[in-house]
């Protein structure tokens, strides 16, 4: 069994120095729900446990003092990353429990969706969350004996105090988060370090489009359970049908931030030919957390269409999101940096890790784009006197200048863009159609204020009527194409408008031609469903998708929504508040895809300002928008030809009476005439219309209408027309 | 249901005609229409023999299937069966009573029949023109301002009364002055003034004007009601009573008083009945200003909107002779107006013992 972890992450140093100590010194727990136990003093920790004492180094001035900086240089590399993140875990998500519960799940997930697509694999995901304390509600009221969950967690060091819960907020308490991938698994020796190592993984060192970067996720929550419940990870991984399964548990040494196997057995038979489970219990808050929990996963769903998901939630009807296409996105190849876009301090790094003799072997070596004959360039620019190589430049900073000035001044072709994979506008239009079938049947949601920047509700819907109602009609379900038996004057699809459970949405989406920043080619993608039950009233529905992972929080300070804002909507018909989201009943996806997306903290929440992806995020919007401008406007003569019958029909009733009264005759029969001559008028005037300027989508005369022709003349109108406007263009 | 005279026999008859003519084409399967004379500048014309402005030909259709026009087509015939109703019980109400009568909510829409009464006032003058038929006649009368004072005694509804006692209000002109309403008993007055602003009107009536001067005077609060304008019309013809008009010097005065002679665009159709062709202009002339000495500090600047009415009053065909054109283009000139009340700069009663019969005495008038 592990130290006890607990004592070990209360653990200060006294005085600290180094790289990122201020920091260390002025976190304290974000929340009092963090059990300090009794007695354990930062102090006398600190002093209690020094078990590597370095030996002493000479003291030139104040020797008692500078014999503690050395103490605590050695116990910093010791402990700095887990004690680092436990002391600010809200740089990685873990501020508070409901908030905790969605980072604990995204993690998984981004792993098993970065596995299952490196592996070339269709990713089948499940997500389950469980309530513990409403399951042992259940096996106490059904008589069954209480699983020994609470004692197995005192057992785990026992230093979790037993009046933490005393502490919890209301929806608070324990739950078990599980994900479950039919990725290629991981290799056995692999998976203690994966899960109970900070700073281990493989897409660090790499430049290439996936969605883990830094080799921290998992594990970090990993110790956010063992800290909140003591309970370790527990692990299932199996990489082939003629291997076994092993099933492990692991916890965090995080004073040495080193795995501890308290677990490791090979299962007989575990239903997966291959895939990774992973299972943790941590304290989170079900009520609160999960409208992000939810969100997340639809727009997960959403942005990966090659993906199966499966969510179990605590009290209700498991969901699936099934994929809308059995084609694995474009495999995203791994570059080199670009010169460009390398840092001083970074060209030091990659210098002193070459393993090329000379200058110009590292620059065509570590970097991409650089030929001999543009390192030949580079060099010449710089200017070095005498003989530099590579470890020469790690070492001085003067001629690391130099040389980046050098690469900064040399013209050097852009970098290569194969390892970018967008969604792609057919599949982000399957993705967004998949994901309306689901919220539209899926009901509305009740959703509390979320005092987090989360965007407000999943799905406001206008009437959650009308969804429900939906369900009940299965024969509904599927996107329909082509008018449909919907009201009494079923307009034609239009081009774009898809027909989910009874709602027209127009969809529209705009992929842009790759681009670069700082060196980091990345590639924008914008998306719209406009229409069906999202409410006219109030501000779009704004979906911010970084590499294909949706980011929820901290709405106002992401570069995406600033390029969104400063876009004039009022141009593509919607109105728009100065300095606002448009209003208007629409969603509007915004996919970065980068090697490196540039986040504005490590929670990866938020994308960095840079003038050039706001730039390309607002083409896209307004190329999406010409094609929102011009569905409006065809939708607007459409409704304005039902509008005129429906005006007629409002007229008739008290035209017909006044005519009778001032007659003295009854107004049935009357009325009765009208509503003939309305249908004969009508009809006449669309036949006339369609003959001279064809509108692209228009009412249907009424079935019982006499000659059929006028429907297929103005539907013929209607595929020409998209044509010629092709022409005009 | 009251037994109707003749008159509203007739109206009711026409507005018959006028539904049954609409059942008749929709049962024919054709787009059903009213016909309405146009009222606008347009259609309207300068009879010079008769010195009276008056519809010309053009007609309007006004269909019911036609998304611009189906709510007035609609409009008309609730108009048309509130007059109806009206007419057929013998009562008389005010346009505003017709548009609250007419008012109500379309089936479960949100929409009404009219929203404002902006919306009903010209259905109703449509429906005059439609049926040839006066206000009156429909049992309508408009909103009553207006008042008068002079040595004369009328029977107003059967009862006398003497214009000679009516105090500081003088008596209120209704809106329908009809020979079966009003009917002049004896007078010794030599003229009609007609004075555009109560205020400058009441000056008059407390410096006892009209009895210095035997003369009947009214005042229409701005632009004279019907009610006002077919009595001074009455006054004039029957009683052979000159009419001279008193009103500011500014467009908007020189258009009350080319209402008061040739009859307004907006109701052409019932100029006859209405215009005095031979009323004189006796003020506020835009060269009174030299001739009375105003100072100049009294004057107003003309806005653009006032030259550009002004211009365009020398386009109107009666106001063609030299001395309007002169008229006028001084008014332009100057780029000035002046409100009856700025003679008061030159005494309070400068109006009344001056100012007017110097005018009258030199006969400084227009016609
Ligand atoms: N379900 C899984 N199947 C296969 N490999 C996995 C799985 N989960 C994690 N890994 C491996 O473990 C490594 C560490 O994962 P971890 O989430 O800690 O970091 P990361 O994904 O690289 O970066 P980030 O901190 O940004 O999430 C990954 O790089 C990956 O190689
Ligand atoms: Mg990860």
């Amino acid at each position: 069994m592990a130290r006890p972890a607990v004592r070990q992450l209360e653990l200060v140093p006294a005085e600290p120095a180094g790289r990122k100590p201020a920091r260390l010194e002025v976190a304290r727990p974000p929340r009092a729900g963090v059990p300090v136990p009794a007695g354990a003093g930062a102090g006398g920790a600190a002093g209690g446990e020094a078990p590597e004492r370095a030996a002493a180094a000479p003291a030139p001035r104040a020797p008692k003092r500078r014999a503690t900086a050395e103490q605590m240089a050695q116990r910093q590399r010791e402990i700095s990353i887990s004690e680092f993140f436990t002391k600010n875990r809200h740089l990685l998500g873990f501020d508070n429990p409901s908030k905790a519960l969605l980072t604990t799940i995204k993690e998984a997930v981004d792993n098993s969706l970065d596995a299952c697509e490196e592996a070339g694999i269709l990713p089948e995901i499940t997500v389950e969350v469980r309530d513990l304390g409403y399951e042992s509600g259940l096996r106490r009221a059904k008589g069954q004996a209480e699983e020994p969950a609470p004692e197995r967690a005192r057992g785990a060091g026992g230093h979790h105090p037993p009046d933490a819960r005393s502490d919890l907020s209301k929806g608070e308490g324990r739950f078990v988060v599980v994900v479950e991938d039919n990725g290629p698994g991981i290799v056995k020796a692999q998976v203690p370090k994966i899960f109970g190592k900070l700073l281990y993984g493989s897409k660090f060192h790499r430049l290439k489009q996936s969605r883990g970067q830094q080799g921290i996720g998992i594990s970090a929550a990993a110790m956010y359970g063992q800290l909140t419940t003591g309970q370790p990870i527990r692990v299932v991984s199996r990489t082939g049908k003629a291997r076994p399964a092993h099933l492990f548990e692991i916890q965090i040494d995080t004073r040495k931030n080193d795995p501890v196997v308290t677990r490791d057995d090979e299962l007989r038979e575990w239903h997966q030919e291959h895939g990774t489970r992973v299972e943790l219990e941590i304290v989170a808050n079900w009520q609160q957390g999960q409208k992000f929990v939810n969100r997340y996963v639809e727009h997960t769903a959403l942005a990966n269409p090659h993906a199966t998901v499966h969510y179990l939630r605590p009290k209700q009807e498991r969901l699936t999101f099934p994929r809308a296409t059995d084609e694995l996105p474009k495999e995203a190849l791994e570059i080199r940096p670009h010169p460009h876009g390398v840092e001083l301090g970074a060209l030091m790094l990659m210098a002193a890790e070459s393993r090329s003799h000379d200058l110009k072997g590292f620059l065509g070596s570590s970097f991409s784009r650089v030929s001999p004959a543009v390192a030949d360039e580079i060099l010449k620019a710089a200017a070095f006197k005498g003989r530099v190589r590579p470890r020469d430049l790690a070492e001085d900073r003067h001629l690391a200048e130099s040389l980046h000035r050098a690469i900064q001044a040399t013209k050097i072709m852009a970098p290569p863009t194969n390892c970018l994979s967008p969604i792609g506008d057919a599949l982000m239009k399957k993705g967004l159609v998949s994901f309306l079938q689901v919220i539209e049947s899926e009901g509305p949601q009740e959703d509390g204020d979320g005092q987090l920047d989360l965007d407000h509700a999943t799905k406001r819907r206008a009437t959650g009527a009308s969804s429900r109602k939906a369900k009940v009609q299965p024969d509904e379900a599927g996107p329909e194409r082509a008018g449909g038996s919907g009201g009494p004057y079923p307009p034609d699809l239009e081009e774009g408008v898809e027909k989910i459970k009874g709602h027209n949405y127009f969809i529209a989406t705009v992929t842009r031609p790759p681009r670069v920043y700082r060196g980091n080619p990345f590639q924008v993608e914008v998306g719209l469903a406009y229409g069906g039950s999202w409410p006219a009233d109030k501000p779009i529905e704004l979906f911010r998708f970084a590499n294909r992972v949706p980011l929820l929080f901290q709405r106002g300070a992401c570069g995406v929504t600033e390029a969104v804002v400063k876009t004039d909507w009022r141009n593509y018909l919607l109105s728009q508040p100065r300095g606002s989201l448009p209003v208007g009943p629409m969603a509007l996806l915004v996919h970065v895809a980068s090697v490196w997306v540039p986040f504005t903290s490590e929670s990866k929440e938020a994308v960095a300002h840079y003038p050039e992806i706001i730039r390309e995020i607002q083409l896209a919007a307004q190329e999406c928008g010409r094609k929102l401008a011009t569905h409006i406007r065809k939708r607007q003569h459409a409704d304005y030809q039902a509008q005129r019958r429906s005006i007629f029909e409002l007229y008739i009733e008290e035209v017909a009476r006044a005519l009778g009264k001032i007659t003295g005759k009854s107004p049935v029969p009357i009325q009765r005439e009208f509503l003939r001559v309305a249908e004969a008028v009508t009809e006449a005037e669309l036949e006339e219309r369609s003959e001279t300027a064809p509108p692209a989508s228009g009412p249907r005369p009424r079935a019982e209408a006499p000659g059929a022709r006028a429907p297929k003349d103005a539907s013929e109108k209607v595929s020409r027309n998209p044509r010629r406007r092709d022409e005009d263009e | 249901m009251a037994r109707m005279d003749a008159v509203s026999k007739r109206t009711a008859q026409k507005i018959e005609k006028l539904a049954e003519q609409v059942m008749r084409a929709v049962k024919g399967g054709k787009n059903p229409f009213v016909e309405i004379p146009v009222r606008s500048l347009a259609n309207v014309r300068f009879d010079p023999k008769k010195r009276i402005v008056q519809l010309g030909g053009q007609r309007q259709k006004r269909y019911f299937f036609n998304v611009a026009m189906a709510k007035k087509f609609m409009q008309t015939f609730l108009v048309s069966d509130a007059c109806k109703e009206l007419v057929e019980s013998g009562k008389t109400t005010s346009i505003r009573d017709l548009y609250y009568i007419t008012k109500h909510t379309i089936g479960e829409t949100r929409q009404n029949t009219f929203e404002e009464q902006d919306e009903s006032d010209p259905i109703i003058e449509d429906l005059e023109v439609a049926l040839d038929a006066l206000r009156e006649e429909l049992h309508l009368f408009a909103s009553r301002k207006g008042s008068m004072v002079g040595p004369v005694t009328i029977r107003d509804s059967g009862d006398t009364i003497d214009l000679r006692r009516m105090g500081s209000g003088g008596w209120a002109v209704p809106s329908i002055v009809e020979e079966n309403v009003i009917e002049f008993v004896r007078h010794e007055a030599r003229y009609v003034l007609l004075i555009e602003k109560d205020a400058v009107w009441t000056r008059f009536n407390e410096d006892k004007f009209w009895k210095r001067e035997r003369c009947i005077i009214l005042q229409g609060g701005g632009q004279p009601p019907r009610g006002v304008r077919r009595l001074v019309q009455r006054l004039h013809q029957e009683l052979k009573l000159p009419v001279y008009v008193l009103v500011d010097n500014d467009p908007w005065g020189f258009y009350i008083y080319s209402v008061m002679k040739q009859g307004s665009i907006n109701l052409a159709y019932e100029s006859m009945r209405m215009a005095v062709p031979d009323a004189r202009f006796v003020g506020l002339s835009s060269f009174d200003k030299d001739k009375y000495q105003l100072p100049g500090n009294v004057a107003i600047k003309m806005d653009d909107g006032d030259v550009s009415r002004a211009k365009q009053m020398l386009a109107y065909p009666w106001f063609k002779e030299a001395r309007w054109q002169r008229e006028i283009q001084e008014m332009i000139r100057s780029g000035v107006k002046f409100e009856l009340e700025a003679l008061s700069r030159r005494g309070i009663s400068f109006v009344t013992e001056e100012y007017l019969p110097r005018k009258l005495k030199e006969k400084d008038w227009l016609e």
